[in-house]
């Protein structure tokens, strides 16, 4: 064991810190969720990313990464969260499809996805929940027709965040007649195809976050298709759960936000209550613990370790850590919690507080309910029967 | 940066917990207290034979020359164990601080009455004393105090009032010396939390697949999967503390992860033990299941060596005074602020 960072990770941390600095819009982005210019501007922003070769520092340079360890892409969110730097519009496939792609990709389709996704060109959605099929992901029944070269896919899609202005989406459909885990495929489709029609849906305070997807018909060639035929279920597991404990939410997001917190308590006089001094310091304390944690992930993975179970653990720390921060925050606000950004008395940090409280409220439900980890906790990692 | 144990650490860890697994069973406490001896000697003897109540000292001086990393990994083991005999504070604590000012360490067990515990436990079988009279510690020999025994809910521990008159040839230091024992106190007493609520966690498996209602294991029931689930999740996240926090050196951070570590493993083995009494029903209230031994230490230590109270201050100060953010969680000295000089 050894916590302190060599030379060489402290120089990796000024150069990124160097082009942070010069590189990270002045003003806040308008939000990707919103419009269409919002949403081209993040794209905008992975391009510049990309060009300075930040784009997924993780990957291999032939596909426009820098191919670097799991303490240096810590290293990175680090620097890229303290900067203040835009949402990454593209996350769900540079951290979710990008490594799927990575581990289970032809040549042919690691070169025809992977550049494209980190230099922003294409933008991706998920397409695995559906009306039917959430918890229960083995429950989908949109279908993909073997069709000569091609598949037909048909079906209703639901919960796909960011596909209202999304270019791609990565889709579990299943063989006809095919039930529960048997028969799934995961296959890629563009969303301006023929067939598929995007209806965005809106999140409870009206913002159009994520779209259902019917697909009619969508000829898509089977080339399209990610591992083998049938193995979808096995494809979105392995990788995708890897990358869920892992990366979509790295700690230095919760750091930062903790820090805010800790201003916001000193701003607000909130030490009248000591009740919320309490828990400002909980949500402190609670970042710190996920980073080491992370980091304690990071090191054995490095090492040749297998990620396991702490990806269910991870998610249920992060999601309630998330939601307790932004609860706080409420508190101290006080009676100007319910203000969003739009009110012209509002003070300047107010409304992104409510929206952070908003989008953490979803943390418990999204990327595998926080009730269906607690069951893999006890029957993959305790041993309980099922 | 490598935040992993080391094969050699593990190995240690490994080791320590098989022979507490094999000597200190829940049969093997039950059978010391009907015994009503204060130690069980066996066990200690092959816990001296491992060397580890002189595993701080240096070589120098016949210890081990270990670090605080593989000491906090023997006291989870201690806690795992609900181990009756005082290695932790002994070794721990007792140990380093006479290494510090160049004392022998005596060949019995040193018990440490530090003033931020209203009670010295183990005082009886130990063969000296360190005591604090105001700043200064002073070691003082067993036979040179008076022990008052304090009743605790916990069987295993043997606290006492120690009334003794202080003189200058026992004085061994100052302020700095109890400041050090603190922090290693806190410390230990968050890894042997951390070692309890695992332990409340594995009883509390083994029983709920094995007792049967409705004609199923009642592990099988959702409810019941939950509560150990989330106790896990809270497990988890003090390990990696518990861990920093030995691995830091000194400084305003490493005080306070300490205390975070003490929070947090308290917060387990409190979650963990309650969740142990409730899926074990009527017997988890019983004294015939282990579940007991684990509750009380876990009440024990989780007030001992700094309440939670003393601790969530001790947080709040570095929160509100050092700067914050994702490139201090291992205190990296801060880069200058030229980057964004240099940049414009
Ligand atoms: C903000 C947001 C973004 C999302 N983005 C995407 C996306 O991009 N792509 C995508 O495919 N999906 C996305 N989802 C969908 C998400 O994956 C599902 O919401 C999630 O899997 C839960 O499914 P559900 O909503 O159908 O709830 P349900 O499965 O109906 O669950 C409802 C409640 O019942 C509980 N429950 C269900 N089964 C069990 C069980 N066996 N044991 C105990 N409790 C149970 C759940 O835990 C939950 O509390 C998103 C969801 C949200 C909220």
């Amino acid at each position: 064991m050894d916590i302190r960072y060599t030379p060489e990770e402290q120089a990796f941390r000024a150069e990124v810190r160097r082009w942070m600095a010069a590189h990270v819009p002045a003003q806040p982005l308008p939000d990707f969720d919103s419009t269409r210019e919002g949403f081209e501007a993040h794209r905008q922003w992975e391009r510049t990313l990309h060009a300075g070769g930040w784009g997924m520092v993780t990957w291999p340079v032939e596909y426009g990464g820098r191919g670097l360890d799991l303490i240096r892409w810590l290293i990175f969110e680090e620097e890229y969260y303290r900067a203040g730097a835009p949402g990454r519009v593209n996350q769900n496939g540079i951290f979710l499809l990008g490594p799927t792609l990575i581990e289970y990709g032809t040549p042919e389709q690691k070169a025809r996805f992977l550049p494209a996704m980190a230099a922003g060109d294409h933008i991706w959605a998920q397409a695995w929940s559906e009306p039917g099929a959430g918890s229960d992901l083995a429950g989908v029944r949109s279908t993909a027709v073997r069709d000569g070269d091609d598949y037909v896919l048909s079906g209703h899609k639901i919960w796909s965040s960011r596909a209202v202005h999304a270019d791609w989406a990565f889709g579990l459909f299943r063989a006809p007649g095919s039930e529960r885990h048997k028969g799934l495929s995961l296959i890629l489709f563009p969303l301006d195809a023929a067939g598929v029609t995007v209806r965005p849906i809106q999140r409870f305070d009206g913002k159009p976050v994520f779209a259902e997807l019917f697909l009619d018909n969508v000829r898509v060639p089977a080339t399209n298709r990610l591992g083998e035929e049938g193995q979808g279920w096995a494809v979105c597991m392995s990788t995708a759960g890897f990358e869920r404990g892992l990366m979509l939410r790295s700690p230095a997001r919760f750091q930062v936000a903790a820090a805010k917190l800790v201003d916001l308590y000193r701003a607000r006089a909130g030490a009248a209550d000591p009740a919320l001094g309490a828990a400002v310091a909980q949500a402190w304390m609670d970042a710190d613990a996920y980073a080491l944690s992370i980091y304690a992930t990071a090191s054995r993975l490095m090492a040749g370790g297998a990620i396991g179970p702490e990806t269910s653990t991870n998610k249920i720390f992060w999601s309630e850590l998330d939601l307790d921060l932004h609860k706080t925050a409420l508190a101290l606000l006080g009676a100007e919690a319910e203000l969003t950004a739009a009110a012209p008395d509002a003070s300047a940090d107010v409304g992104d507080w409510l929206d952070g409280y908003v989008f953490s409220l979803a943390g418990p439900v999204y990327a595998g309910a926080n009730e269906i980890q607690r069951n893999i906790i006890a029957e993959r990692m305790l041993g309980l029967p099922r | 940066m490598d935040f992993r144990l080391t094969d050699e650490q593990t190995m240690l860890a490994e080791t320590v917990g098989a022979l507490l697994h094999d000597c200190c069973s829940g049969a093997d406490l039950r059978r010391l207290l009907e015994s009503g001896a204060a130690r069980d000697a066996g066990r200690w003897a092959q816990i001296e034979a491992m060397g580890l109540p002189l595993m701080l000292a240096p070589e120098a001086r016949g210890g081990s020359g270990l670090g605080m990393v593989e000491m906090a990994l023997v006291a989870i083991a201690c806690g795992h164990a609900a181990l009756p005999e005082p290695l932790v504070e002994h070794a721990g604590i007792a140990v380093p601080a006479l290494v510090a000012v160049g004392r022998d360490v005596p060949a019995g067990t040193v018990a440490v009455g530090h003033p931020v515990n209203p009670f010295v436990a183990d005082a009886d079988t130990a063969e000296a004393l360190l005591l604090a009279d105001g700043d200064a510690m002073h070691l003082v020999p067993r036979a040179a105090v008076t022990l008052v025994r304090q009743d605790s809910i916990d069987p295993f521990r043997r606290l006492f009032r120690v009334d003794w008159k202080p003189a200058p040839a026992t004085r061994i230091g100052g302020a700095a010396l109890w400041e050090a024992a603190l922090e290693r106190g806190a410390l230990l007493a968050a890894a042997q939390l951390l070692g309890l609520a695992q332990r409340a966690v594995d009883i509390s498996v083994a029983y709920t697949k094995e007792r049967q209602q409705f004609g199923k294991p009642i592990g099988s029931f959702q409810a019941v999967k939950h509560h150990l689930a989330s106790a896990q999740v809270k497990i988890e996240f003090a390990r990696p503390v518990v861990l920093a926090a030995s691995a830091l050196p000194a400084s305003s951070l490493a005080r306070a992860r300490v205390s975070h570590a003490k929070l947090a493993a308290q917060t387990a083995a409190d979650a963990a033990s309650h969740a142990a009494v409730q899926v074990h029903g009527a017997m988890g209230y019983s004294w015939e299941v282990d579940v007991h031994f684990v509750l009380k230490r876990a009440l024990a230590l989780g007030q001992a060596w700094g309440t939670p109270g003393f601790h969530r201050a001790r947080v709040a100060e570095h929160m509100l005074s050092a700067p914050l953010g994702p490139d201090r969680t291992f205190d990296a000295v801060p880069l200058q602020q030229e980057a964004r000089s240099e940049a414009a």
